[in-house]
């Protein structure tokens, strides 16, 4: 899923500060996965914005509206009736759902209500981390099925550099070393030979060193 | 003593916090009426949006009544309902709203003297904070 942390109430409510109508918009995709522009959150948000604008004496207006996903043009449309009701919208989806509907409203004021930080998982409760830098080709079966771009904090792909120890990155005793971990995972299958095989340079235009990308499916096209 | 009353809402479990009610109504101790008690099955059920619309209606103070973090009947609800209540701490916080308005206590079935106690608690510390600016 796409991971994001909710901004600080502080941000959201200067960068609103100048409207009284605000519609709050969230997503039952991946924010709703990991806790943070799902319904409850968008209740949250909208609850503690009312809080935050009566006590300094203001009125405020706050509607709530969760869509199925922020990232799909025929989800954004389910908002066109009410949209124009309101001064501001605060969108509670990573970063592609604000961007959807100010595409799909280019005379609404769309702000993001959460900073988006990844793509990864839960690995625990409340925990969530990082498995994929969205490369354009996928390369894990050469490295254990574990992902040195992602999870390497130099992403090198050719083993682990002089600041490996104890299993640990040099950056922090909080990150596990991904090169530590493939090269124990290729011992234990009896395959670290694999990791000396001679491979070509891996290409990055499939990356965002390409420019921004777009995927067209013929099959899919209507 | 200031003769400011403030509007309180006390979500209680209803397992010990209740029955500690009861307690405390045997023993002829009652709550004063600015406290308004919300019984729920379990502390663990209570969403930091239920705190928060308690604020958000104008009250002065919040706090939650539950078991002791071993006695809990459904095992983590105190514990669960301990996180909400530093959760919504963390929101007054940033709202530049005092966080002592909201808090926890750990009952005892038994302890009828202790729940009325925290209810005066509450009331004393949110006489000394003064009324919300919610309003
Ligand atoms: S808008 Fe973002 S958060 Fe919502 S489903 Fe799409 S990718 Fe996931
Ligand atoms: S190799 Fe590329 S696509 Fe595969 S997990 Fe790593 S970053 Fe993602």
């Amino acid at each position: 899923m796409i991971v994001a942390e909710p901004k600080p109430i502080k941000e959201l409510l200067e960068m609103v500060q100048d409207f009284n109508k605000i519609l709050v918009i969230g997503c039952k995709g991946c924010v709703t996965v990991c806790n943070v522009g799902g319904l409850k959150e968008v209740g949250i948000l909208a609850s503690t914005l009312k809080i935050a604008r009566k006590k300094d004496g203001r009125e405020i207006e706050v509607g709530e509206h969760v869509l199925e996903r922020q990232c799909d043009p025929e989800y954004i449309d389910e908002v066109k009736d009410i949209i124009d009701d309101y001064d501001a919208v605060i969108s509670l989806a990573c970063g592609v759902g604000p961007q959807f509907l100010s595409e799909r409203y280019p005379s609404a004021r769309i702000f993001p209500g959460v900073n988006t930080k990844f793509m990864g998982g839960a690995v625990e409760h409340g925990v969530w981390s990082e498995r994929c830098a969205g490369c354009g080709q996928c390369v894990i079966h050469y490295f254990g099925g574990l992902c040195p771009i992602a999870r390497c904090s130099k992403s090198l792909m050719n083993g682990p550099c002089g600041g490996s120890s104890h299993g640990k990155c040099e950056i922090s005793d909080d990150v596990d070393c991904i090169w530590d971990i493939i090269v124990r995972k290729m011992m234990a299958q009896g395959r670290l030979d694999e990791l000396v095989k001679f491979r070509p340079p891996k290409s990055w235009t499939t990356a965002r060193d390409g420019g921004p990308r777009k995927m067209v499916r013929e099959e899919l096209v209507i | 003593m200031n003769d400011f009353k403030p509007q309180i809402v006390a979500f209680c479990c209803s397992n010990c916090a209740s029955s500690a009610a009861a307690v405390a109504d045997g023993m002829k101790k009652t709550l004063p009426d600015n406290v308004k008690i919300i019984q729920v099955p379990c502390t663990g059920r209570i969403e930091i949006l239920h705190l928060l619309k308690a604020f958000e209606q104008g009250a002065d103070g919040v706090y939650v009544a539950g078991c002791q973090d071993d006695s809990c009947r459904y095992i983590s609800g105190i514990k669960k309902a301990a996180k909400r209540v530093a959760g919504v701490k963390r929101i007054l916080e940033e709202i530049e709203m005092d966080p002592e308005r909201i808090n926890i206590f750990n009952l005892c079935a038994g302890q009828g003297q202790r729940f009325v106690e925290v209810a005066y608690e509450m009331i004393n510390r949110l006489k000394e904070i003064g009324p919300s600016p919610v309003k």
